[in-house]
């Protein structure tokens, strides 16, 4: 049912060749369509309407390069204005505050906030060594307290006790003073979820708000939200002073409209992104991805400019000399195009770019692929450089050593073997195309039904 | 209508809290005996800022159009009709309540969705809703996964006073469900509710377990599961429609809860998803408590968006 944007730009803008620069009509077919996009992915009309009166500005007499359809140079306009509107770059966690630094949590019922409590304890104990107490204040939700005392215990940080008849404020106010006698840095107060026409619970949560001072007040809201998204953002942006945003679920296929909704009514940072249920799957809110999303079922072309952006241009020039020059195709060499496959982003970032690629990535979740590869690297790593070399060597007897060294079972250093001998005939067939033909040819092998139509 | 006049008392209070986002301020959308220009557009805005998304709202707007050309809606009396004609056609096909036979028993229900729609919650209150009507339940706590989804329906089965039938975290999910629908018929219980994880539908290993759980049910009733619901959240935007679709294709949906209408979102997902799929919309949830399920109605539905 949804073309992708850039077909439709493309439609609309293509037939018109041979001028310098985008005209006004070009621009008003263009926004006719970008705001059927933007709507079909959730994004809130009023902030559609706003949307595209800034890309109006911006893309009045925009050059036309000779690299860029005029579809793809609008694209490019859109995308840059979305990715800056969506933040930028990332902002950080604050925990600027004389501990305990105070995060209160605040959202709609079953948005993520007690799972989100969960990852970020973790993510502070683990990547700012931080100490860390989880409290709830929720003495509504059936098992809501018991839920987060579980998490807490998963993921190794102090949990608060809390029970259901207690004052909400009463337990926030016990579990801060707990949390400064005992020197914690960082107290952490999941709420229960509220709807924001109900009063008396939006009044308890700007009591919350009075009696913790917290240093983050994160508003955490579900990315498959529609276009009520704007509305409980600014009724609880209108009680809270919100210092930031989780966007949760974004592991599905969503397009994700919601993130600009919320970034545009809030004027708050998106500061992380939910990417699975387990405890681990927190991520550091990335603008340019959300902004590919909301406008298509994956962007062929910020993935291409993201490829020829990060992988080693010189690295994979000289890797394709040297292809053509002897004809060889080592492990060393293996190593190094996993390397660069790791420096693209993981996988599944990579996958979610492409048309269909939300389908893909649940196909190859089973296989876990970052993990592969790391394994790949180890075992690599414990081969000798004649091995890498002249990977033939390799018999059993090596096997078993270098499996032994690896910490690994002799079958992964088979399927190793295995691997590298499908990738060196992969490589000879396509020795000196580029990275271009590769992306060619990885499209090529996605199953038939996920490219969009045409 | 004495019948749905409960459900148009609450659904009017949660819908619209006494202010419909769809005849908000009608009377100004004319000029004289004209409809405005601009009047169009604005009931499509309306729509669109309810979720109906584009296809749904495309179809209404259409024939109001050819209504409006036809000299047919010159005021606002004739607008909120026409509308209300219209919005009724679009949902009377999905309008079927769940009926639960005598004769097959127990009746097994699953209950699916992505993750945080409210399942668990809407079996608590339907279980109460069912013990009500004088049947007998069992709960199986399916949800093997989440933290603490067993104490919740524990609670739920506390609120509703009906059985529950657990195996604690990390079980077989399947196994529970199988067990449970094995203690019903033992039991001569008249349903058998299920509760199972939340899941994405991107999530395929997920999605092949639910597949799993209808196998190992069908070994008790190769007609089972008899109902099929899947909740959705009416916060929900465009991707409510997807969940639907994949959903069905993995286990065959029956029907539909949509959830949370007591909020600000308006649910107009539902439009869309009664446009595209003929799959009956059985409840709808419009609060936190154990009474706060109602079976849908179009009618009424209708009528409390249309004279709030
Ligand atoms: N797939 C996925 N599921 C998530 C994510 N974050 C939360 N969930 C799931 O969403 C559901 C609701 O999460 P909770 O953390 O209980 O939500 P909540 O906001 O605390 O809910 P209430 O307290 O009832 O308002 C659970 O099934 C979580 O496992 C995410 O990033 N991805
Ligand atoms: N306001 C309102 N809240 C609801 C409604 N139905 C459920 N909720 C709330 O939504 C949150 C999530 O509900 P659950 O029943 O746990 O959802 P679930 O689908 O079982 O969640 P998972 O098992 O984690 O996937 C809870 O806070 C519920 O109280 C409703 O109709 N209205
Ligand atoms: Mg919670
Ligand atoms: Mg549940």
């Amino acid at each position: 049912m949804f073309e992708n944007l850039t077909t439709r730009l493309g439609t609309v803008l293509d037939s018109i060749r041979g001028q310098g620069r985008l005209t006004e009509d070009q621009i008003n077919a263009a926004t006719r369509e970008l705001r059927m996009a933007l709507l079909e992915a959730d994004v809130a009309l009023p902030v559609v309407k706003e949307f595209i009166e800034r890309i109006k500005v911006r893309a009045i007499g925009v050059e036309i390069t000779q690299s860029l359809t005029p579809g793809q140079q609008f694209l490019r306009v859109v995308q840059q204005e979305l990715t800056q509107t969506l933040g930028g770059v990332a902002e950080p966690i604050n925990l600027r505050a004389q501990p305990p630094a105070v995060i209160l949590m605040a959202g709609l019922q079953g948005a993520g906030k007690t799972t989100t409590t969960g990852k970020l304890a973790l993510f502070l104990k683990e990547r700012e060594k931080k100490t860390v107490i989880v409290v709830s204040a929720d003495v509504y939700r059936p098992a809501a307290i018991e839920q987060l005392r579980i998490v807490a215990g998963n993921v190794g940080v102090e949990w608060f006790p809390s029970e259901v008849g207690q004052n909400p404020i009463a337990i926030a106010e016990a579990a801060l003073a707990h949390a400064r006698k005992t020197y914690a840095d960082v107290l952490i107060v999941d709420t229960a979820g509220r709807t924001t026409v109900n009063e008396d619970m939006m009044k308890e949560i700007t009591a919350l708000h009075g009696a913790l001072n917290p240093v983050e007040t994160l508003f955490v809201v579900d990315s498959m939200t529609g276009q009520d998204a704007a509305k409980t953002a600014k009724a609880f942006a209108d009680v809270l002073p919100l210092t930031g945003v989780v966007l949760t679920k974004v592991d599905g296929d969503s397009r994700g409209g919601a993130a600009l909704s919320v970034r545009q009514v809030t004027g708050k940072p998106i500061k992380f992104m939910g990417m699975g249920e387990k405890s681990d799957k927190l991520e550091i809110f990335h603008p340019d991805r959300i902004a590919t999303r909301i406008l298509g079922q994956g962007d062929m072309l910020s993935l291409i400019e993201e490829t020829t952006r990060k992988v080693d241009q010189e690295k994979a020039l000289k890797f394709a000399e040297k292809l053509k020059k002897n004809k060889t195709f080592d492990l060393e060499d293996f190593r190094e195009q996993m390397a660069q496959v790791q420096n693209m982003g993981s996988m599944e970032a990579i996958l979610d770019k492409l048309p269909g690629g939300a389908q893909m990535k649940a196909q190859v979740a089973k296989a876990n692929p970052e993990k592969q590869i790391k394994r790949s690297v180890a075992i690599i790593n414990s081969m000798t450089k004649q091995e890498r070399k002249y990977p033939d060597l390799i018999k059993a007897s090596r096997k078993r050593r270098i499996a032994a060294g690896a910490g690994v079972e002799v079958q992964a250093v088979n399927q190793l073997m295995r691997q590298f001998e499908t990738t060196r005939d992969m490589m000879k067939k396509m020795a000196g195309g580029g990275m271009m033909k590769m992306m060619r040819s990885l499209a090529g092998k996605m199953p038939p039904g996920m490219m969009p139509k045409r | 209508m004495s019948e749905n006049s409960g459900f148009l008392t609450k659904l009017r209070a949660g819908l619209n809290k006494g202010d419909s986002f769809l005849t908000r301020d009608l009377g100004t959308l004319f000029s004289g005996d004209k409809l405005r220009d601009d009047a169009i557009e604005e009931l499509e805005s309306r729509l669109l800022m309810a979720d109906a998304g584009i296809e749904a709202t495309t179809w209404l707007i259409e024939r109001l159009q050819s209504e409006v050309n036809a000299g047919r809606v010159k005021n606002e009396k004739q607008l909120r009709a026409v509308l209300k004609k219209f919005l009724v056609e679009l949902l009377s096909p999905v309008s079927k309540p769940l009926v639960i036979p005598p004769f097959i028993k127990p009746y097994i229900l699953f209950v699916a969705g992505v993750n945080g729609v409210g399942k668990t919650t809407t079996i608590g209150k339907l279980a109460s809703r069912l013990k009500k009507e004088g049947k007998t339940v069992l709960l199986a706590a399916g949800d093997t996964f989440r933290a603490a989804a067993v104490q919740q329906l524990t609670t739920w089965a506390e609120r509703a006073d009906v059985p529950i039938l657990s195996q604690g975290e990390g079980a077989d999910s399947a196994s529970v469900i199988f067990d449970a629908v094995q203690s019903a018929k033992s039991r001569g219980i008249d349903v058998v509710i299920a509760d199972t994880a939340g899941r994405l539908h991107t999530q395929a290993h997920l999605m092949e377990e639910l597949r799993k759980i209808k196998r190992v049910v069908q070994k008790h009733d190769p007609y089972a599961p008899h109902e099929v619901l899947m909740v959705v959240d009416a916060t929900t935007g465009g991707n409510a429609l997807t969940q639907a679709l994949q959903f069905h294709e993995a286990i065959g949906l029956t029907g539909i809860a949509i959830t949370k209408l007591d909020g600000t979102a308006k649910g107009g997902i539902l439009l869309a998803i009664a446009r595209r799929m003929a799959l009956p919309v059985r409840f709808v949830g419009l609060g936190e408590g154990v009474e706060d399920l109602e079976p849908f109605d179009a009618e009424a539905y209708a009528e409390a968006l249309i004279n709030p």
